[in-house]
């Protein structure tokens, strides 16, 4: 239980190796999901509508059709242009390290403190704002500035409902919030989880740009707020902010799957523990994605105007969840 | 070995008064070609002297130093104790950095005679603060502090309109506070029988004389910290006095108000009752939420500063009075926690506080505008500047591997772990601390919002005016007292352990607070929490080093090709004035937060001709005044001056009339004596 003891007591060799290889499989198997993920969502989505769609690999055949192309770059623009995707992937990746997806097993000295977790995912939203901003045009500001506004919003929503989660686990650390769920699966469909978990899904779908916050199919430009400011993106830039937003969904969505249904998740470290592990938020990202392509059919965007009522709607349900624990229980 | 140390601190403070003479006396004498130079390098002697027996007074060095006076009473004595040691430091840090600024910034007014003079007052000032032992040489330390602030503030007077009127608001918020402090030591002096701040800890907790003059100090110490509702001098003071002043002002005097509420609560009125606590959130909950909300509409670059100054207050305030309530309700290891946080969070202010007005003192010089709507494309014209503003604005933002980060993080575990690890919380608490966390985080959220505006139209972008498209980067010394602020905020965001255990040696029963963990990281063994940013940039290197090199190798394959006019919605590119501008990026919060903010609007459309459908010219002004001001300050300043137009028929000129006057007050003493 007790973090610092960990720290300092436990041989360092035996726990840092188990946590290494739980990392790195997470990286290879969440940068494979990622653009499957998404070429999923709009499969099902396309199917959905009526339309063929072009099928679960497209974003993969995009992402080396944009790495193979010469970017074209606005003469204005400058290092952000470069050092934005970059800063955004990283962000991802050590977001993906750090969530407890396939196993629950971390170093101690690095756990998966949800405030780091939060601020972690905060460079990559700042990264894509000032991106938008570089090549000094309208819409990449239009949309910057949309952007950060609703992540501004988002943020309370966000930190109350994961401190909500973490009352009865009595820690602020995810992989050990799961481990808890894990062993009394009676938290996860209590009033004050149910409550978290839908504030939570609301603050995630606003962070990672879909409906109805933002439209990530649209192509009318007064209604984008992420691809407005990609817009001047184009070629690898493009493609690594594509990678970048995706890897985020795809890590966000496996933290849900494992804070509604933790089983299967790796709490000890074995092989086959480690196979069950991946298999399993495999197919629960895959299913949380193909339930968020059906709930979008049926959504419509909201004007931006009407995002902050959303958003303090769901900011309510948190807070109620938080003091409901306390008070109630 | 204590008496070499405790003759370190004696010599320390003598040596930092006789610098301050030789300061003063310099900049009176020295010539005006060198006086910049040759002052400027005493000042830095000032500070690096008060940095260094600060640091000793932080290890825990005794010493004190005693000025007989020629009134009736005690002598004046200073005595830093650790937590006086740590706040002399972070000012003296600050004020290091300030003169070296100021050696190649000060131009014009700003170097003149009396501006160079009140420099080393000022410095001299706040370094006494701290370390004063009894309330006389407090007040007496604070007051010098107050005058070389103002006569700093005051340079530009002649040219600008506009520093005259912010010069009489801070001369009387100044004096307002200093009344409160005042107030409060009498009302502490009456009750204990004494000046000196260890005959304070006699009060008993929760007596009447204990409440009054707890309510006295917060005003005071309040309304220099620039809590909400004394915070109205702020965007008028910063943003007008010369660069590297404000910076001075807002990094390290407003922490002299922090050391004040500090001293009240911890060291003269500790066991303070709950609702002291509530109290203080309140306040600094308000505090940041208006702060930040005024600094991230703001589009002048140093109004955004000031506000942005008034939110971390805000933060640090909260995150005493949740350390007061914790300790009531029992919860000892989230308190102390809060505490650690909140000063950790003063010490990154300065850091990062100094830098960003430095940075915008930068911006000033090399362009002579503040007004964020006029600058673009910094970025590659100042890249030093650029650099260190940003990573200022990083950790303002309180964005991870800065300081700022640190605090926060700390901070936010600290409360959530408040009403949870130690059972027995109070409805208070229970409510009081996810509202602090909701507090916090939209504070975070809308600072985020403000440093991206602050730094991406600023630097990023292409100019919006031709001083902007012209701005060359500043001289070495600018740059090396920009390169030290930046590097500071780094430092403590990479290796915030030992940092973080000093800061918890100098509260009381403190030392256990924090632990340094794995790579310089820290232990917060009380809540059971620990934070190790160096690995984490280790990590964000292992993952980011193959996508680099992915990058790199794509990079010489494919090289980028340079277009006037990638996409540029229909072709009309070129001009920069089609750019977002701060005001507009900000417009979409204005909307949200109307009834706050209250902007007034004013939309003129002029028609072509008789036509009403068509338009010839669109005139739009949107701005944002401070509701305090008009809605509090205004009326009450009306009223006072019909009073004043009033009570002025009553001293009409008439001599005859002010004979009359004197022979009643005469006949009244008279009557009076008699009695």
């Amino acid at each position: 239980m007790n973090v610092l003891t960990d720290v300092t007591a436990t041989d360092v060799t035996a726990e840092v190796l188990p946590a290494v290889v739980i990392a790195l499989v997470q990286v290879v198997v969440f940068v494979a999901l990622a653009p499957v993920l998404v070429g999923l969502i709009r499969q099902v989505r396309a199917r959905i509508e009526g339309r063929r769609g072009a099928g679960v690999l497209q974003p993969w055949r995009d992402l080396r059709k944009l790495l193979a192309k010469n970017p074209v770059r606005a003469a204005d623009s400058g290092w952000m242009l470069t050092a934005g995707p970059l800063a955004l992937v990283v962000s991802s990746l050590v977001l993906v390290v750090l969530l407890p997806l396939v196993g629950t097993i971390s170093v101690a000295a690095l756990p998966s403190d949800l405030f780091v977790i939060v601020s972690v995912m905060l460079i990559g939203v700042v990264a894509l704002a000032l991106v938008g901003l570089d090549a000094g045009t309208a819409f990449g500001g239009m949309g910057s500035s949309r952007h950060m506004t609703v992540a501004a919003l988002v943020e309370p929503t966000l930190l109350l409902s994961v401190y909500a989660l973490s009352i009865p686990a009595g820690t602020s650390t995810l992989s050990r919030i799961v481990g808890s769920r894990l062993d009394d699966p009676g938290i996860i469909i209590s009033p004050v989880s149910l409550l978290a978990l839908v504030a939570l899904i609301i603050a995630i779908m606003a962070e990672t740009g879909r409906l109805p916050v933002d439209n990530p199919g649209t192509h009318l430009e007064l209604t984008m707020l992420h691809e407005a400011m990609t817009l001047e993106a184009s070629g690898r830039d493009l493609a690594w902010l594509e990678v970048g937003g995706w890897l985020k969904l795809a890590a966000l969505l496996g933290l849900v799957a494992n804070l509604a249904a933790p089983w299967g998740v790796a709490t000890e470290f074995t092989v086959l523990g480690v196979l069950v592990g991946v298999g399993a938020i495999v197919v629960k990202v895959l299913l949380l994605g193909v339930l968020l392509s059906v709930g979008e059919v049926f959504l419509a965007k909201v004007r931006l105007f009407q995002v902050p009522e959303l958003l303090a709607g769901s900011f309510a349900l948190a807070f109620l969840a938080v003091t409901a624990s306390y008070l109630v229980a | 070995m204590s008496a070499i140390d405790a003759g370190l601190i004696q010599a320390g403070l003598g040596l930092q008064l006789l610098l301050a003479v030789v300061a003063v006396a310099a900049a009176l004498l020295v010539s005006p070609a060198r006086r910049s130079l040759t002052v400027g390098v005493i000042s830095a002697a000032l500070a690096a002297t008060g940095l260094a027996t600060g640091i000793a007074a932080l290890l825990g060095a005794p010493g004190s130093l005693s000025l007989d006076t020629v009134l009736p009473m005690d002598a004046l004595t200073l005595s830093p104790d650790r937590l006086g040691g740590l706040f002399m430091a972070v000012v003296s840090a600050v004020g290091l950095i300030v003169c070296l600024f100021g050696m190649s910034s000060a131009r014009g007014p700003a170097a003149s005679r009396t501006a160079w003079a009140a420099m080393p007052v000022f410095l001299v000032g706040m370094q006494l603060v701290p370390a004063a032992a009894d309330s006389v040489s407090f007040l007496l330390a604070w007051e010098i502090m107050t005058l070389g602030s103002t006569v700093l503030l005051l340079a530009d007077h002649a040219t600008r309109a506009s520093v005259s009127s912010a010069g009489i608001w801070y001369s009387a918020m100044s004096q307002l506070s200093f009344f409160f402090i005042l107030a409060g030591f009498a009302v502490l002096a009456a009750a204990t029988g004494g000046t000196s701040f260890s005959a304070a800890g006699s009060l008993e907790p929760g007596s009447a004389a204990a409440n009054l003059a707890f309510v006295l100090f917060i005003l005071g110490f309040g309304g220099k910290a620039e809590l909400v509702p004394l915070h109205v001098w702020v965007p008028r003071v910063l943003p007008e006095a010369p660069s590297h002043v404000s910076a001075a002002m807002s990094g390290a005097m407003v922490k002299i108000g922090v050391y004040g509420a500090l001293l009240v609560c911890v060291r003269l009125l500790p066991e303070a009752p709950a609702w002291w606590g509530i109290v203080i959130m309140v306040l600094g909950g308000v505090s940041a939420l208006y702060g930040i909300l005024q600094a991230s509409v703001a589009s002048d670059l140093k109004v955004l500063l000031a506000y942005s100054t008034t939110e971390n207050m805000g933060l640090i305030f909260l995150g005493l009075g949740a350390s007061m309530l914790l300790r009531t309700s029992g919860a000892t290891g989230a308190a102390d926690a809060a505490l650690v946080a909140a000063i950790l969070l003063a010490v990154s202010h300065a850091a990062f506080k100094a830098t960003l007005f430095l940075g915008a003192g930068a911006i000033i010089h090399s362009t002579g505008e503040r007004n964020l709507d006029r600058l673009g494309g910094l970025g590659r014209r100042m890249p030093f500047t650029a650099a260190a503003f940003g990573i200022g604005a990083m950790g303002a933002a309180a964005l991870p591997i800065t300081s700022g980060f640190v605090a926060e993080w700390m901070l936010l575990q600290s409360l959530v772990n408040g009403g949870r690890l130690q059972g027995d919380a109070s409805v208070a608490a229970s409510v009081a601390m996810p509202l602090a966390v909701a507090v916090i985080a939209l504070t975070a959220g809308l600072a985020l919002l403000t440093f991206v505006k602050a730094y991406g139209i600023a630097f990023l972008a292409r100019p919006r005016s031709a001083p902007a498209s012209e701005a060359r980067d500043v001289p070495g010394l600018m740059r090396l007292a920009l390169g030290l602020g930046a590097l500071t905020v780094l430092t403590l965001g990479l290796v915030p352990g030992p940092i973080a255990q000093a800061v918890a040696a100098a509260v009381p029963d403190g030392s256990g607070t924090v632990q340094v963990v794995g790579l310089a990281g820290v232990g917060v063994p009380g809540i059971n929490a620990v934070l190790d940013p160096l690995l984490l940039t280790v990590l964000a290197a292992v993952v980011g080093i193959p996508v680099l090199v992915a990058m790199l190798v794509s990079a010489r394959r494919h090289p980028a090709r340079i277009s006037e006019l990638p996409w540029g919605g229909g072709g009309s590119r070129a001009r920069p004035r089609m750019q977002y501008t701060a005001t507009s990026y900000a417009e979409p919060l204005v909307r949200v937060f109307d009834d706050v903010l209250k902007p007034t609007r004013d939309v003129q459309v002029t028609h072509a001709g008789e036509s009403r459908y068509l338009v010839e010219r669109v005139t739009v002004q949107q701005s944002v005044s401070d509701v305090f001001e008009t809605r509090f300050y205004r009326p009450v300043l009306q009223l006072v001056q019909r009073f004043g137009i009033a009570v002025r028929q009553i001293a009409n000129g008439s001599i005859h009339r002010y004979l009359t006057y004197s022979f009643v007050a005469f006949l009244i003493v008279l009557i009076a004596v008699s009695l």
